[in-house]
C-alpha cells in the first residue's frame, strides 16, 4: 500500500533555484558572487531532492498542495518514483553544468551572462516542477515556464540567426503548449480531474474511441519537447545556443521534460490498461520507431558536431517513449531507465563538443582531424559517451537497450526488434567516424597538447566515469534501476 | 464612530456622489494651486475605492443593497441597486481609477500642459458616469450616466495628440451618439410597453409581453448600441483611433474601464432586464453574441499584428479581448459565464498595466513605435518587466490571470459542445504570442553592441508604483483566482443564468 506523506520539501526543491535566480539578478555586477549563488542553489536543490529518495525507495509518495488556483484546480506536487528519477537526473547534472558554464562563458567572454544564469536557474526550477507535478495543470504551468525561460538562452547570441532560431523554437513549443492545454481541458471535461493516478485517471475509459485517439494525438503534439519526428525541427535549431544550454537543457531538462510528460500522459493519465485496450500503444510504437530510424539517418548527414548530437538526441528520446508504449514491465523499465542513462551519456558528448569549440574553435567534424592529439582527455570522454549511445558494454547504454529488446521480444514483435538493432548500427555509423577522424586522421598541421580549462574538463570526465559506473553496476542499491523498478511496479500494479 | 453611522446607509450612492462633487470642486482647487488637483483626485479615488470595497463586502455578507434616492419608493423613484454583479464591477472601476489617478501626475503634466485642472475635473466626471451606469437600478438614469461618461470621454480624448486627438474624438462622438440613440430608443420602447423604468420591475413585467415585436426591437437596439460602446467587431472602427490618440492616462482609463462598463451593461440588460430564458433560448441572442465575439477575437488579434504603434496595437488587442468577455457570456453556461466575468477583472488589470507601460515609455522616450524599443530593457528595467508580466498574462501563460480566464472559456466551450470556440481561443493565444513577442525581442534582444552604453533611466515613482501593483496582481490572481471565483463569480453566474440564487431582490 502506498502511503502519502505531506511535506513541503518538493515545493522548496522547486523554489530554491527561483530564489537563486533573484539573487543572481541582484548580484549581476559581481560575477563570482553571481555564480556562487548558482552553485549554492544547485547543491541545495540536489540535496533536497535526494533527501526525499529514502521515502520513495520505501514505496511511499510525498504530496504537497501549494494553493487551490481555481475551485477543484489545485497547484500541487506529488513526488513518486518516476518523478524523482527525472528530478535527480536534472538537479544532479546542474551541479556539473554550472561548473562547466562558468568555464565556457568566461573563456568565450560571452555577453549577458547574468541573463544567462538567471534563465538557467528558472529553467531548472521548471524542470523539477514538471517532475513533481501532481496534476496536468501544475505540469502545464511549469511546461510553459520552461519554454519561456529557455527562449532567452536559445536567442542568447542576439544575432539574426539566433533570433530566428529562437522564433522557431518558440513557434514549435508554443503550438505544443496550446495543444497540451486543449488536451488537458478535454480530460478535465470528461473526468472532472487532472490528477495523475498510477492506473490512469478514472473515467478515461468512458471517452469514445475516436475522441480518445484525437485526445492522444493532441497530447503527443503537446509533447513536442520530446522532439517526435515531424515536430523535431526546433531541436537542431536550438543548437545555436551556448553549449552548456545544449548540454543540460537540450539533452536533459527540456527534451526529457517532453518525454517525461509523454510518459506521464501514457501511463498516469491514460493508464496501462487503456493503452492496451484501445490499441493505441501499437500505433505509437510504430510511430516512434520511424523517428528512431529517420533521426539516425539525419544524424549521419550532419557535419556540425552539435547538430549531429541533436539528431542523435531526437532518435534516443523516442527509445524512451517506445519503451513506455511497449507496456510490458521490461519495456517500461528500459524506457524509464533511459531517461537518466541517456542524460549522462549525452551530456558528456555535448560537454566534449563545447570543449572543442572553446579550446580548438572547431564545430565541424571534418575539421577535427587528429584533434585527439591536442585534447586526449576530452576525446576519450567523447568515446565513452559514443560507445554508450551505440550500446556497447561496459558503458551504460547497453543496459537500457537490453531491457528494450527484452520488452520487444516479449511481444514477439520482429519489427520492433529490427528497429532497435538497425538503430544501434546507425548509431555506430554516425559516431565511429567522429572517433576515427579525431584519433586516426593526420592533422593538417602539428597540434600541441591543450585541454579545456579545468572547470570544463572535470565535469565531463566525471559524467563519463558515471556513465561507465551505471553500466558496470546498474543494480547498485538506491541507484536508478531501483527507482525505476518501483515506478514500473506502481503503474503495472505488481513487481517485475 | 457616530459620523460613520450617519454616512453608512448612504454609502451606495456615495460611490457616485463623491466623484461628482469632487469633480465640480476641482476647478476651485486648481485655482488655489495648480499642483493640488492631483492630490485631490487621488484622495477622491481612494475614498471611492474604500466605499466600493465596503459595498462589495456588504453584498457578499448580507445580500443585495437597495438604496432609494431621495426616499422615493421604486418603481416611481430612482433606485440604486448593488448586487454581486455591479458591486464587483464598481470595485474594478474604483481600483483601476485609483491606480490611474496615482500614475497620472507626471504624465498629465507632460502630455496636457496647462490643462491639468480641466483634465482632472473631466477625469472625475468620467468616473461619476461609469459608476452611475454601473450602480443604478433605473433604466433611464442609466442613460443619463451613459451620456455623462460618453461626453467626458470625448473631452479626454480630444485633449490628446494635437489634431489627431480631436479627429479621433469626433469619430467617437459620432459613433457614440449613434450608439446612445439606439439605446435611448430601446429604453423608450420598453417604457412604452411596460410603463416602468425600474429594471427589476421591468424584468417582472416583460415576460408577459415577450410576444410583442416592440420588445424584440428593443433588445436588438440595445445589443447594437452596446456593441458599438464596447467596440465589438465590426462596430469597432472608433476604438483604435480613440485609444491611440488620447493622452496616456486617459487611454489607460478608457481602455481599462469604458468597454468593461459597456460589457457590464450588456450583461445587465440581457440578464437583469430581459430574462435569461428569453435571451438564451427564445431569441438565441447569446448564440449570436458568441459567434460575433469569436470573430472579434480572431480579427482583433490579426489586426493587432499589423500595427507598429504600441497603443494602436493594444487597442486592437482590446477588441479581441472584449471578444473573450462576450464569448463567455454568449456561451450561456456556468463555466463560460464564469470565464467571461472573470475576464472583466483580468482584462482590466492586464490592459491597464499595458497602457500604463506604453505611457511610461512615451513619457521617457517619446517613442510609440514598437520597432524603436531596442535597448529599453536596459534603460527601463522595471517598466519593461511589468510589460513582460502583463503581456504574458495576455498570452495566457499559466500562473497569470490570463490563464484562468482562458481555462474557463475553453472549458465552457467544450461544455457547450462548441469545439470551434476552443480553437478560436487557442488560436488567439498563439496570435497574442506573435504580436507581443516581437516587442520582447525588440526590448531585450536589440543590438547588443549599441545598447552597451545605455544608462538606466526609469520612469518616476508615481508611475512605477501603480504599474508594479497591477503586475503583481496579474500574478497574484493567477494563483489565487479561487477567491474572486468562489465569493463572487460562481454565485453570480448561477444567478445570471437563472440556475438558482437571485441577482437582485
Amino acid at each position: 500500500m502506498v502511503t502519502e506523506i505531506n511535506s513541503i520539501t518538493p515545493l522548496l526543491a522547486v523554489l530554491v533555484s527561483m530564489i537563486a535566480a533573484v539573487l543572481i539578478l541582484a548580484s549581476g555586477k559581481y560575477p563570482n558572487l553571481r555564480e556562487g549563488w548558482t552553485f549554492v542553489a544547485a547543491f541545495i536543490k540536489f540535496g533536497l531532492v535526494i533527501s526525499m529518495l529514502p521515502l520513495i525507495l520505501k514505496g511511499d509518495v510525498i504530496t504537497y498542495t501549494v494553493v487551490e488556483m481555481l475551485p477543484d484546480i489545485p497547484i500541487a506536487f506529488k513526488v513518486d518514483a518516476f518523478g524523482i528519477l527525472f528530478a535527480i537526473t536534472s538537479s544532479f547534472l546542474w551541479i556539473f553544468v554550472t561548473s562547466y558554464s562558468i568555464g565556457y562563458m568566461r573563456s568565450l567572454n560571452e555577453h549577458a551572462q547574468t541573463r544567462y544564469f538567471f534563465c538557467f536557474a528558472i529553467a531548472l526550477s521548471s524542470a523539477v516542477g514538471i517532475a513533481f507535478s501532481a496534476n496536468l495543470v501544475t505540469l502545464f504551468l511549469f511546461y510553459e515556464l520552461l519554454t519561456i525561460s529557455t527562449y532567452p538562452l536559445v536567442a542568447h547570441n542576439e544575432t539574426p540567426e539566433a533570433i530566428s532560431s529562437g522564433r522557431k523554437y518558440l513557434t514549435y513549443l508554443m503550438i505544443a503548449g496550446v495543444s497540451l492545454l486543449f488536451a488537458i481541458v478535454v480530460v478535465y471535461h470528461y473526468t472532472g480531474t487532472t490528477e495523475f493516478s498510477f492506473s490512469g485517471i478514472a473515467g478515461m475509459d468512458a471517452i469514445p474511441q475516436t475522441t480518445l485517439v484525437i485526445l492522444f494525438v493532441t497530447f503527443m503534439i503537446g509533447c513536442a519537447k520530446a522532439a517526435f519526428m515531424p515536430l523535431h525541427a526546433w531541436l537542431p535549431a536550438a543548437m545555436v545556443a551556448p553549449t552548456p544550454v545544449s548540454a543540460l537543457l537540450h539533452a536533459v531538462a527540456v527534451v526529457k521534460a517532453g518525454v517525461f510528460t509523454a510518459l506521464r500522459v501514457i501511463l498516469y493519465v491514460f493508464g496501462v490498461d487503456l493503452m492496451q485496450d484501445s490499441g493505441i500503444w501499437l500505433y505509437m510504437a510504430y510511430f516512434v520507431s520511424i523517428t528512431i530510424i529517420l533521426a539516425s539517418i539525419y544524424a549521419l548527414m550532419q557535419d556540425n558536431l552539435k547538430k549531429r548530437l541533436a539528431y542523435s538526441t531526437v532518435s534516443q528520446l523516442s527509445y524512451i517513449v517506445l519503451g513506455a508504449v511497449l507496456i510490458t514491465p521490461h519495456g517500461l523499465t528500459g524506457g524509464m531507465l533511459h531517461i537518466p542513462y541517456h542524460a549522462f551519456m549525452k551530456i558528456t558528448l555535448f560537454m566534449c563538443a563545447g570543449a572543442l569549440i572553446v579550446t580548438a574553435q572547431k564545430e565541424n567534424i571534418s575539421e577535427m582531424k587528429g584533434i585527439a592529439r591536442q585534447m586526449p582527455i576530452t576525446m576519450i570522454a567523447f568515446t565513452v559517451g559514443a560507445l554508450g549511445m551505440i550500446g556497447m558494454p561496459p558503458v551504460g547504454g547497453y543496459v537500457t537497450k537490453w531491457f528494450l529488446l527484452l520488452g520487444a521480444a516479449e511481444l514477439h514483435s520482429m519489427i520492433l526488434i529490427a528497429v532497435l538493432l538497425v538503430s544501434a548500427v546507425l548509431n555506430a555509423a554516425y559516431f565511429f567516424p567522429v572517433i576515427y577522424v579525431a584519433f586516426f586522421k593526420k592533422p593538417d598541421h602539428e597540434l600541441k597538447y591543450k585541454e579545456a580549462p579545468l572547470t570544463m574538463l572535470i565535469p565531463l570526465v566525471v559524467t563519463a566515469i558515471i556513465s561507465i559506473v551505471i553500466g558496470i553496476w546498474p543494480d547498485a542499491p538506491g541507484m536508478f534501476l531501483d527507482i525505476v523498478e518501483i515506478a514500473v511496479a506502481n503503474v503495472t500494479g505488481g513487481g517485475i | 464612530m457616530i459620523g460613520f453611522d450617519l454616512i453608512a446607509p448612504h454609502l451606495p450612492v456615495l460611490t457616485v456622489v463623491v466623484p461628482l462633487i469632487a469633480g465640480f470642486l476641482t476647478p476651485i482647487i486648481g485655482w488655489i494651486d495648480r499642483r493640488l488637483p492631483w492630490y485631490w483626485v487621488v484622495l477622491a479615488m481612494f475614498v471611492v475605492l474604500l466605499i466600493a470595497g465596503n459595498n462589495l463586502v456588504t453584498v457578499i455578507n448580507s445580500g443585495t443593497i437597495q438604496y432609494k434616492l431621495g426616499g422615493w419608493d421604486p418603481p416611481f423613484g430612482i433606485e440604486y441597486v448593488i448586487d454581486l454583479l455591479n458591486g464587483f464591477v464598481c470595485l474594478i472601476i474604483a481600483f483601476i481609477a485609483f491606480m490611474v489617478s496615482i500614475y497620472s501626475k507626471e504624465s498629465v503634466k507632460k502630455e496636457v500642459p496647462g490643462k491639468t485642472t480641466p483634465f482632472y475635473a473631466v477625469f472625475l466626471l468620467l468616473i461619476t458616469g461609469l459608476m452611475g451606469m454601473t450602480i443604478t437600478g433605473d433604466i433611464f438614469n442609466f442613460y443619463v450616466f451613459l451620456e455623462i461618461s460618453s461626453l467626458t470621454a470625448y473631452a479626454l480624448i480630444a485633449m490628446g495628440d494635437r489634431g489627431d486627438g480631436v479627429v479621433a474624438s469626433f469619430n467617437y462622438l459620432i459613433m457614440g451618439t449613434v450608439a446612445a440613440s439606439f439605446i435611448l430608443l430601446g429604453i423608450g420602447y420598453l417604457y412604452a410597453v411596460t410603463g416602468t423604468l425600474n429594471m427589476a420591475d421591468m424584468q417582472n413585467i416583460l415576460p408577459g409581453v415577450y410576444e410583442s415585436k416592440v420588445v424584440l426591437a428593443a433588445l436588438a437596439f440595445f445589443m447594437v448600441g452596446f456593441s458599438i460602446k464596447v467596440g465589438l467587431f465590426p462596430l469597432h472602427s472608433w476604438l483604435p483611433d480613440a485609444y491611440t490618440h488620447a493622452p496616456s492616462t486617459a487611454s489607460a482609463l478608457i481602455a481599462g474601464l469604458m468597454t468593461k462598463v459597456g460589457a457590464y451593461a450588456m450583461i445587465r440588460f440581457m440578464f437583469g432586464v430581459f430574462t435569461p430564458d428569453f435571451v438564451i433560448n427564445t431569441t438565441q441572442m447569446t448564440n449570436i453574441l458568441a459567434w460575433a465575439a469569436a470573430l472579434a477575437i480572431i480579427v482583433g488579434s490579426v489586426l493587432a499584428i499589423a500595427q507598429s504603434d504600441i497603443k494602436r496595437m493594444l487597442a486592437y488587442s482590446s477588441i479581441s479581448q472584449i471578444g473573450y468577455i462576450l464569448l463567455g457570456v454568449g456561451l450561456a453556461n456556468m463555466i463560460g459565464m464564469e470565464g467571461g466575468l472573470l475576464h472583466l477583472l483580468n482584462h482590466a488589470l492586464m490592459k491597464c498595466a499595458l497602457f500604463l507601460v506604453a505611457g511610461a515609455i512615451f513619457y521617457k522616450t517619446g517613442i510609440r513605435n514598437l520597432y524603436q524599443f531596442k535597448g529599453l530593457g536596459k534603460k527601463m528595467p522595471v517598466t519593461t518587466t511589468v510589460f513582460l508580466i502583463a503581456a504574458l498574462s495576455m498570452i495566457g501563460v499559466p500562473g497569470t490571470v490570463g490563464f484562468t480566464s482562458k481555462w474557463y472559456l475553453a472549458l465552457g466551450s467544450v461544455d457547450a459542445g462548441q469545439w470551434i470556440f476552443v480553437f478560436v481561443i487557442l488560436l488567439s493565444s498563439l496570435l497574442n504570442i506573435v504580436y507581443f513577442w516581437r516587442i520582447f525581442d525588440n526590448i531585450w534582444f536589440g543590438h547588443p553592441h549599441e545598447i552597451e552604453n545605455i544608462k538606466r533611466d526609469e520612469a518616476p515613482l508615481t508611475m512605477l508604483v501603480p504599474m508594479v501593483i497591477l503586475a503583481v496582481l496579474c500574478v497574484f490572481f493567477g494563483f489565487f483566482a479561487y477567491y474572486p471565483v468562489h465569493y463572487v463569480i460562481e454565485p453570480l453566474s448561477e444567478a445570471l443564468l437563472g440556475l438558482g440564487g437571485v441577482l437582485s431582490r
